[in-house]
């Protein structure tokens, strides 16, 4: 087919940062090309700058041959770029057609009506119910949409693309949010769209996805350009190592775990989330002292709450939360650490740091009131620092220095700081959510190391994550969560990608 | 990234650089107030007024002499407690915009115990003081627990206190209420306040001052040093992580906002018991305003309120030559203000008008991030 | 209108029912209080509706009260030194314009902290009124108008058909607001770049321009409020606002973010000041009146404490937009 789009020698820095170096890529129509890459190596800088949303340093891109001139999004849609984002572009009060129409509304076409630009809502609603039916993707266009799962809403955010007439369709990590089953309809939905014609770029770290969908891949790592392949040719460690530069170890080395007495016990607990709906609802399971238990499911089921109720943030509506025998349902944060359960929270920018302290202040966040950094009531800064310059060097955190802002530093040294404060407490529980997500590959596999360290110290670790593969590479013992309960617990080694992937979606995991 | 693996050379020194920062932190509150004075010289020129001779006579009347520096103290002394009022909550993230009102619970509450019960002067200067402080504390402790349980934002309820504690103190000291002095006449106004209870001067400088003085290196120490401080600070720097952290954020923003309050109730105390020897509500007008100018003009560090305050307070003690000379009203001095707070809450302003390289790093301060905080 | 919750619909009800029961007993009273309650409402509701537009477009204006004051500041002057109130009417605006403009530029150019924004414009409103004042001039009033056959109505007649043009113009707008709001492509992108930004900014909306023409329509509404307490006082007078500026952002969130809902709100809060009105009036109570005037601002703190967490601001309000 024609050739649609091609960036050539693209280059664009952030100060220092070289995002992306000298970068190419090539899409014809019609076809599906993956653009795969870790966490950081430039995959979401490169289309950011196709879509307009940043300037190229240098280098030239085409659009059906001709020098595409792009300097906004709204100048990428009118020639027929369509993105769907990582974070969700949709405003959640709105309904799906106001969605979809936003920046094209249907207006009255004529007399005081059109002067004025009053809605044609009934019109805009019947537009989008033939543009689903023509792509296979429903939606009902009237429902609003931060009543909507997640699925629903990216097929809404697909449709907005659509609607404009897009002829290239950029996916931005569009699996991450979704489930096994919710992933494999959108694969089914991308393959639908090539052969209408669309070209598709699809951005993701899932190797099995790639090889799944895409025709052909293009590697980054680092912001450099790595290499192409035709899709029918690649495999899942070929792939894997273009992509990190080495051959990967997919397990993390680990020995047999040896579980004592439960530490944490969680009995029927009930939960609501922010806007008073039930999140969690009876779960029950149990952590023992040298054990790591992972919590699978797919983001939204509850797990946020759970820990959030755990960890005394959050209120617990019904059930109990016990530690060690003692009954700590509805404690204070306070009273929940100093028993020595340390949280290495999910969002951590937002919970986890306080941006514009220095490191030093960081590693003291929750014991800056215990000797020897305080002493009644006045801190004793000279032991605050001695102590943060130790976890600096112990915990590997660059640059090595205690006084700059933990805002100044790299999501993975920032995650660092975290995990040395959290873990370097003399804890019995280890709370650990999504610990690894935005980090870079060697701080990854720095933290798998740390928290199996704990485990083998005899310390409970509690792991929820969304990454399976961290879940499968880590856990003694996996509970799977669907809507705010535990559908079923496995052992480490007899669980399988295959059955937690179906328990995750809500299917019964026998049949 | 570069990673130099260095062992912290900027622990060594550490106070030469935090004076460092200090002086530099200084550029921006005095090239803010230039510009005021520029602005605020159009202003006069529209007016009629040369604004050469006007700014002149300002500072002949309030920094130049004896009794001018007296004056200028006095008036200064209660914008420190209120300047030190709105900073110290700025510190947590709150944003007390009801000064005024606390200020005249204190003003209120100090003059009654000052003219009702008898008490040796050591006693008696600091009791009143307290009762003063303590009952605009009670106010600023509702405030932050309709804040921390009830979400009610601070910034209206404080506005709408101000004018329920303006009709309170109007009616315990006019003819029907409890307070009022029968020897007033017309003038709603306590009685005159025993002389065990009035805070001296020390030759032209008022003693209050002083105090005033003490209360700002206090709550410096206590922001900077205590655990305590490090709790409030946290919270206002990141609410969410300080909950994380085991901090409990509700107790922090009630006890926030009630020494906060506190330190305004005393600034009205120090009013009645310093100024005027009585409280009369119409002597305590606008103060609460003032200590929003003053808290943004020093940064919202407690020693800096200091000089800010003198300044503010200098200007004000100017208004009655200036309406003498010149027939200006004191409200300039309040145009002079919203003008300076403009240009210190605005950086990038500065920063566009004054192209100097090195104010680069005068950061934006972003204090109340909005209905959510 | 399909989003009339039947709570809303309930409390209409009952406050109709004891409307007429109360109109039995004293017409003449009923009569008084309920259009004291109209006039007193008109400038909070006004106020509110400057605060929802702002907000919805992400834009926290706590300046309401400096802009009535300088607007009505600049009404009052222009019509006293024209003897034309059309023109100080015109010039209140103008001037609502322009301090919708400095609010607009400090808070979405300069990205500054948009509740000091507001209380820069606050000081400085009660500082320049106060400075330029000019004691001992008088204006035209503003007209009133009478709806023919409507006003002889029993109740709803002078209840509704026989107020001051502001009067009419803050129902009017009520109904323009909503309908532009929820009806019309500025509407959409308005709640868009309230509530989420960037989600507008990817399909093209330009995010600046948007904000800046609709913190200035909403100052010119906070105008009208202004010019609305002229209306009632029929000259300027320092610090004329007292607080209202205050109590209309309470409005506006009691209401919900909603023009309906401000409405509902604001003819709540005027009740009470009418009520409170005719009972000082007529000495009905033997309570200091220092207590009555704190009752607005007592319930405006209860109205806070009740409404607060329940009402959810729109979710972009208060945050400079940096880009996509």
């Amino acid at each position: 087919m024609a050739q649609l789009l091609e960036m050539r020698g693209l280059t664009k820095t952030f100060g220092p940062v070289v995002a992306n170096d000298n970068v190419s890529l090539k899409l014809d129509a019609g076809e599906i090309v993956g653009l795969l890459g870790e966490n950081g190596a430039g995959k979401s800088t490169l289309v950011k700058m196709l879509f307009g949303i940043y300037a190229p340093d240098s280098g030239e891109i085409f659009f059906d041959g001709q020098p595409a001139n792009i300097s906004d999004p709204g100048d990428a849609i009118a020639q027929g770029i369509g993105m769907v984002h990582q974070h969700f572009q949709l405003v959640p009060p709105l309904t799906v057609a106001e969605n979809i129409m936003l920046g094209a509304e249907t207006v009255a076409h004529s007399g005081v009506g059109a002067f004025l630009g009053r809605m044609n809502v009934a019109e805009a609603e019947a537009e989008v119910r033939a543009l689903s039916e023509k792509y296979g993707l429903h939606v009902d266009p009237s429902a609003v949409v931060e009543d909507l799962p997640v699925g629903v809403q990216q097929r809404v955010e697909i449709l907005k693309a659509l609607n404009r007439g897009a002829r290239l369709l950029i996916l931005d990590e569009p699996t991450a949010v979704l489930t096994p089953k919710e992933t494999d309809e959108l694969l089914k939905v991308m393959r639908a769209l090539a052969d209408e014609g669309v070209g598709i770029i699809f951005i993701t770290h899932k190797l099995r996805e790639v090889l799944a969908v895409t025709d052909r891949v293009t590697v980054l790592r680092n912001g450099k350009y790595i290499g192409s392949a035709i899709t029918a040719d690649a495999t899942q460690q070929s792939l894997a190592e273009m992509m990190v530069g080495r051959s990967v170890v997919l397990r993390v080395d680990k020995g047999e775990a040896e579980p004592g007495a439960p530490v944490l016990s969680v009995q029927n607990l009930r939960v609501k989330d922010d806007r008073g709906s039930d999140a969690v609802e009876g779960m029950s399971f149990e952590v023992r002292e040298g054990e790591i238990l992972g919590i699978a499911g797919v983001e939204g089921n509850g797990q946020r709450e759970m820990v959030e109720a755990i960890t005394g943030i959050r209120k617990v509506e019904g059930g109990n939360v016990v530690f060690g025998g003692d009954d700590f349902t509805n404690a204070s944060p306070r009273s929940v650490s100093e028993w020595g359960v340390a949280h290495i929270p999910e969002d951590r920018e937002k919970d986890g740091v306080v941006g514009n302290y220095s490191v030093a202040d960081n590693m003291v966040l929750n014991t800056y009131f215990k000797a020897p950094f305080a002493s009644r009531g006045i801190r004793v800064m000279s032991e605050v620092r001695k102590w943060a310059l130790q976890l600096i060097e112990k915990f590997d955190v660059r640059p090595r220095t205690i006084t700059s802002p933990v805002t100044s530093l790299s999501g993975g040294n920032k995650q660092k700081v975290i995990v040395a404060r959290e873990l370097s407490a003399d804890n019995r529980l280890i709370v650990a959510s999504q610990p690894t997500r935005g980090v870079d590959v060697g701080s990854i596999e720095f933290i798998h190391n740390q928290l199996v360290h704990q485990r083998d110290a005899g310390k409970g670790v509690l792991l929820v994550s969304a990454e399976l593969d961290e879940i499968l590479g880590l856990s003694d013992r996996i509970a799977v969560v669907y809507e705010g309960q535990v559908v079923e617990t496995l052992a480490g080694e007899s669980a399988t990608r295959e059955r937690i992937g179906l328990l995750m979606a809500g299917g019964s995991g026998d049949s | 990234m570069t990673s130099p693996v260095t062992t912290d050379p900027e622990a060594g020194n550490q106070e030469s650089s935090a004076l460092a920062a200090g002086l530099r932190g200084l550029r921006l509150p005095i090239i803010a107030v230039f510009l005021a004075a520029v602005v605020g010289g159009i202003l006069l020129l529209i007016s009629g007024d040369n604004p050469f001779s006007v700014y002149a006579a300002i500072v002949d009347e309030s920094f130049l002499s004896g009794s001018g520096i007296g004056r200028t103290l006095e008036k200064a002394t209660p914008l420190v407690l209120g300047g030190l009022a709105v900073a110290f909550a700025f510190k947590a993230g709150l944003f007390n915009i009801g000064g005024q009102g606390q200020l005249l619970l204190g003003a209120a509450f100090a003059a009654w115990i000052g003219y009702s019960i008898g008490l040796p002067t050591v006693i008696h200067i600091p009791f009143a003081m307290a009762v003063g402080g303590l009952v605009a504390a009670l106010l600023g402790a509702i405030v932050g627990a309709l804040k921390a349980y009830r979400g009610a934002h601070e910034v209206i309820t404080t506005i709408m206190f101000n004018f329920v504690a303006g009709n309170l103190t109007d009616y315990l000291v006019s003819r029907d209420g409890p307070w009022n002095d029968p020897e007033g006449g017309a003038i709603a106004r306590t009685p005159r306040l025993q002389d065990s209870a009035i805070i001296p001067t020390w030759g032209e400088i008022p003693m209050g001052f002083f105090f005033a003085c003490f209360f700002a290196v206090l709550a410096w120490w206590l922001l900077n040093k205590t655990t305590f401080g490090f709790e409030i600070i946290t919270t206002g720097a990141n609410k969410h992580a300080a909950k994380y952290a085991g901090i409990n954020v509700n107790r922090i923003i009630i006890l926030t906002m009630a020494i906060s309050a506190f330190l305004a109730g005393v600034g009205g105390a120090v009013q009645s018991q310093g100024v005027f020897g009585r409280f009369e509500a119409s002597n305590n007008t606008g103060l609460g305003f003032d200590g929003i100018t003053i808290a943004l003009l020093a940064r919202t560090n407690p020693i800096a309120v200091i000089p800010a305050a003198v300044l503010i307070g200098g200007l004000n003690a100017s208004t009655t030559r200036l309406q003498q000379d010149f027939r200006i009203e004191p409200e300039v001095v309040s145009i002079l203000q919203a003008l300076i707070l403009f240009f210190v809450a605005a950086p990038s302003v500065v920063r566009y008008i004054v192209r100097w390289k090195g104010l680069d790093d005068a950061e934006d301060i972003q204090l109340t991030g909005g209905w959510g905080s | 209108m399909k989003d009339v919750k039947p709570v809303t619909l309930f409390f209409a009800v009952v406050a109709l029912v004891l409307a007429v029961i109360s109109y039995q007993w004293d017409g003449r009273q009923t009569e008084a209080v309920v259009s004291r309650a109209v006039v007193e409402a008109g400038p909070l509701l006004l106020g509110a509706l400057c605060g929802l537009l702002c907000e919805r477009s992400g834009v926290i204006n706590i300046g309401i009260e400096g802009t009535m004051l300088m607007s009505a500041f600049a009404g009052f002057f222009i019509a006293s030194y024209s003897g034309t109130v059309w023109l100080g009417l015109l010039g209140g605006l103008a001037m609502s314009a322009i301090v919708g403009l400095f609010l607009a530029w400090t808070s979405i150019t300069l990205r500054q902290d948009q509740i000091i924004a507001g209380t820069i414009i606050n000081i400085f409103a009660l500082g320049f009124t106060s400075f330029y004042y000019i004691q001992g001039r008088t204006m035209p009033g503003v007209p009133s108008v009478s709806i023919p056959f409507l006003e002889d109505l029993p109740f709803v007649g002078p209840m509704l058909f026989s107020h001051g043009i502001l009067t009419f113009s803050a129902m009017f707008l009520v109904v323009v607001v909503h309908l532009f709001l929820y009806r019309t492509r500025w509407g959409l992108r308005t709640r868009a770049i309230g509530e989420h930004p960037s989600a507008a900014d990817t399909v093209g909306v330009n995010i600046i321009s948007l904000r800046y023409r609709n913190v200035i329509l909403a100052s010119m509404l906070g105008g009208l409020a202004g010019l609305h307490l002229l209306q009632s006082a029929s000259s300027f007078q320092r610090g004329m606002t007292n607080g209202k500026g205050f109590i209309a952002l309470a409005v506006m969130l009691f209401g919900r973010y909603r023009p309906f809902g401000a409405m509902g709100a604001a003819l709540l809060f005027g009740f009470l000041g009418g009520l409170q009105a005719q009972l000082q009036f007529k000495g009905a109570l033997d309570i200091p009146p220092q207590f009555f005037g704190m009752i607005p601002y007592l319930l405006t703190i209860i109205v806070l404490a009740a409404a607060g967490l329940a009402a959810r601001p729109p979710a972009a309000a208060g945050t400079p937009y940096e880009g996509a």
